[in-house]
């Protein structure tokens, strides 16, 4: 295959799984249909693995029910115990 | 109570009038006319009441008019304010009792006052249980130890603020000691963790708290210096509830219901490192 920039010779390469073609003369690359988004994958996955950001800190406790557990907050009766956050 | 305390509470509180009886547990507290009279647990140190009654924080803690007897009991008065009821329900306080909290533990621990009763109270409210209770066994997962030595209220919740010519404070120091001050919010981290309060009120709470300078928990990661006192919390307001319902013989409410299953899970996840 022909370099369609400089007209040199190109040669077949394999790079994890990605199929391009270099230039002899220029260095220029070209990839075939697909190649781009394979590559554009890969670096997602890269960066996913390397600069991916902590985990926010938890909203709650581990233990906690209300709100983590499945239970949610207990909206309907609160009367009912509402003297509970009024009281030693 | 015995029969003449209240009487005797009347007498020493210098006004006429009917009282009205507004606590009446292992303390007596009563409000005549523009007074408040409380009678001490019996046996209480009067050394130690008498160190927490001499911090005089203006604009932010009650100051009592007056320290009495009657018979083993000590008495104290105060200027009675407009309690926070459960009628105030639509809209507790929780950002006044954030930035007063956030003031307390900026001020500095006087020299001669002793240590704060939190981790205290949660060991007396599991002793009125029996022993293979819930509670009981979560309490033996607990960590009690003091990793600060902040002036800390040491009994923290809404009913523990008041107004007093339009201004908001906070009552009753006979806990109020050094320790850590994370305790003082580990109460309503406790009702949030189980539910009984919404992440809306708690972020309120919490968020006013950080914002007027709060220093007890990192705002990054609140739950790192939280999750001890509210484990702690958690297992006390569940044992109170528990005697107390079986002391009424009535069944346990909602409320209890959910604090006794986070001491199960409590039991189940260990602390984090």
């Amino acid at each position: 295959m022909q370099c369609p920039k400089c007209r040199g010779n190109m040669r077949t390469f394999d790079r994890n799984g990605v199929h391009i073609e270099q230039c002899d003369g220029c260095r220029g690359i070209f990839l075939d249909y697909g190649e781009l988004e394979t590559l554009s994958r890969m670096e997602n996955q890269w960066a996913q693995q390397n600069y991916a950001a902590p985990p926010p800190p938890a909203a709650g406790p581990a233990w906690g029910g209300g709100h983590h557990g499945g239970h949610g907050y207990h909206h309907g009766h609160r009367k009912s115990w509402v003297n509970a956050l009024f009281s030693s | 109570m015995p029969p003449d305390l209240l009487a005797h509470l009347v007498r020493l509180s210098g006004r006429e009038g009917p009282p009205t009886v507004l606590k009446d547990t292992r303390v007596l507290v009563i409000r005549v006319g523009d007074v408040v009279v409380k009678a001490h647990p019996a046996g209480t140190d009067e050394a130690d009441l008498r160190a927490r009654l001499n911090v005089r924080l203006p604009g932010l803690l009650l100051e009592p008019l007056g320290i009495d007897r009657a018979g083993d009991r000590i008495v104290t008065i105060w200027p009675a304010g407009q309690p926070v009821t459960p009628d105030d329900l639509e809209a507790p306080p929780w950002e006044e009792g954030g930035r007063l909290l956030a003031r307390l533990h900026a001020q500095p621990v006087p020299p001669g006052l002793p240590p704060m009763r939190g981790p205290e109270r949660v060991t007396r409210a599991v002793g009125r249980l029996e022993p293979g209770d819930l509670p009981r066994l979560a309490y033996r997962t607990l960590d009690l130890r003091q990793r600060g030595h902040g002036l800390t209220h040491g009994d923290w919740h809404l009913g523990q603020l008041i107004r007093l010519d339009g201004a908001w404070l906070l009552i009753d120091p006979d806990d109020l000691g050094y320790g850590d001050p994370v305790w003082d919010l580990a109460r309503p981290a406790a009702w949030f963790a189980s539910g009984l309060v919404s992440p809306d009120e708690w972020d309120r709470f919490l968020g006013s708290y950080l914002a007027a300078g709060g220093t007890a928990v990192s705002p990054e990661d609140p739950w790192r210096e939280l999750d001890g006192p509210a484990r702690a919390l958690t297992v006390q307001l569940a044992a109170t509830a528990m005697a107390t319902a079986r002391r009424d013989n009535t069944a346990l409410d909602e409320a209890a219901e959910a604090l006794i299953s986070s001491c199960e899970r409590i039991m189940a996840t260990p602390a984090p490192s």
